[in-house]
């Protein structure tokens, strides 16, 4: 069990300046994301795109964004719980009890959620056979590879995880890769060393194809493959590999009891307080009537709400403004030396 | 105004007048048109706001980008029609376009 100030929902920069925030007032704060690394959609959907309107910084990428935004933050020391998925809300007294996937308790007077569109979960394979074999034959992300060995795999998609794993796989098992158009997004480098393979018979590369079907009882016998013409090709094969990025959802918060409008929460803009006391919503995934999604909304968004947590962690203190350049106090907590100019 | 024609799954139709320099998403998302999901906001990142464009209108539409096709890879069942609505900038030459929207977006 985890008692914290404030419980951060989401790694990504507005989160992260949230924490930020949090921190200069002197509140601790922890932080729950769903992907395995820090940055959401900046690392997860463009680390390489630059990024022009952040205040001050002419260009940027979402990479960059990230890493500035970490070094801000070192001086909290903040613990980030990565690969977690909040699921369950309760109140308990004043404050929130959170459990997450793994099932961690946290318990918080105050939640920020800066989830941006939900939390990232892998596309999956449209047609409804693909659901009946998931987890059993088929895969969105391999666990344990040796699965695999000395079986027929047909691996779908055209990107990095797809080219990766088929060059992987192709070590020990029958690898056939399927993409829907013949030209490959993958780094080129890992293109080549599958174009190798390919020569020397390692791997069977299948394009323009798209799934149509899987048949089998148990687990799968074999997989019905279409083309643009409508040319259906049938293979044998043990398992099905999908790696087609990753999709947001919302997720467990659906839940919570929050006023939603489609997939964002509803908040007042003095405090980005929810209808929930003590729940506050910053960034992509709160709405209001001008809402502009923007990074540096969510910076500001993420200022307001960090005071708002103030009350409720330390009720019996009355919250003072200060500025970062004149506080000895949040120098203090910056760990930087009160008599520098 | 462009007057765009967004048919839903089920065949629902909806002809909508489009401000010039809108995208065919904004025109669907402001316009509560369901189907049309645009997660990423139009930044050309999310494929959630995938169409198949009408086979009289795709060849008159600008190419695709480069990007856009690596999108369209994880989008939900694509086809040779098939684009990103927020890149289709709706101009004049766009009056009368019809996109149908897929089963669904992930």
């Amino acid at each position: 069990m985890i008692k914290t100030d404030v419980l951060v929902i989401g790694a990504g920069p507005t989160g992260l300046f949230a924490v930020h925030q949090l921190g200069i007032i002197g509140l601790k704060s922890e932080v729950v994301d769903n992907l395995d690394k820090i940055g959401g959609q900046c690392i997860e959907l463009y680390p390489d795109k630059p990024i022009y309107d952040i205040p001050a910084i002419s260009e940027c990428t979402g990479e960059e964004l990230t890493k500035n935004l970490l070094k801000q933050i070192e001086p909290f020391k903040t613990n980030f719980h990565l690969n977690e998925r909040v699921e369950e809300l309760k109140k308990d007294g004043s404050n929130w009890q959170v459990t997450t996937s793994e099932k961690k308790i946290f318990i918080t007077p105050n939640i920020i959620i800066a989830g941006g569109v939900g939390s990232f979960e892998p596309r999956k394979l449209s047609t409804k056979d693909a659901e009946k074999f998931e987890g059993k034959s088929v895969f969105y992300s391999i666990k344990d590879k040796n699965l695999f060995k000395n079986k027929k795999i047909c691996i779908f998609g055209g990107g990095d995880s797809a080219l990766d794993w088929a060059i992987e796989l192709s070590n020990f098992s029958e690898v056939t890769l399927v993409h829907r158009r013949p030209e490959f997004r993958g780094a080129p480098s890992s293109l080549e060393n599958v174009k190798k393979l390919e020569k020397r018979g390692k791997i069977r590369i299948l394009t323009p194809y798209q799934l149509n079907s899987i048949e089998g009882d148990k687990n799968i016998k074999s997989v019905s493959l279409i083309k643009e013409d409508g040319k259906i090709e049938k293979l044998e094969i043990d398992y099905v590999l999908g790696f087609f990025g990753l999709i947001m959802k919302l997720g467990p918060i659906v839940n919570w009891d929050l006023n939603l409008d489609k997939k964002t929460i509803q908040v007042n803009t003095e405090t980005f307080q929810t209808n929930q006391e003590g729940i506050f919503a910053i960034g992509d995934i709160c709405t209001y009537p001008g809402k502009l999604k923007l990074i540096l909304s969510g910076f500001h968004e993420a200022a307001l709400a960090a005071r708002a947590c103030y009350k409720l962690a330390r009720p019996n203190e009355k919250y003072r403004f200060e500025f970062t350049t004149t506080s000895k106090n949040i120098k203090g907590r910056l760990g930087i030396n009160p008599n520098r100019e | 105004m462009p007057k765009i024609t967004y048919i839903e799954h089920n065949n629902k139709s909806h002809t909508i007048d489009v401000p010039n320099g809108l995208s065919v998403m904004e025109g669907a998302v402001q316009n509560n048109v369901v189907g049309i999901d645009a997660d990423c906001g139009g930044s050309m990142a999310c494929a959630t706001c995938h169409v198949y464009v009408d086979e009289n209108w795709y060849e008159k539409l600008p190419k695709k980008e480069e990007g856009e096709e690596d999108m369209l890879d994880v989008a939900y069942e694509p086809n040779r029609f098939s684009r990103l609505s927020c890149q289709i900038m709706v101009s004049n030459d766009l009056n009368g376009l019809i996109v149908r929207l897929p089963s669904k977006q992930a």
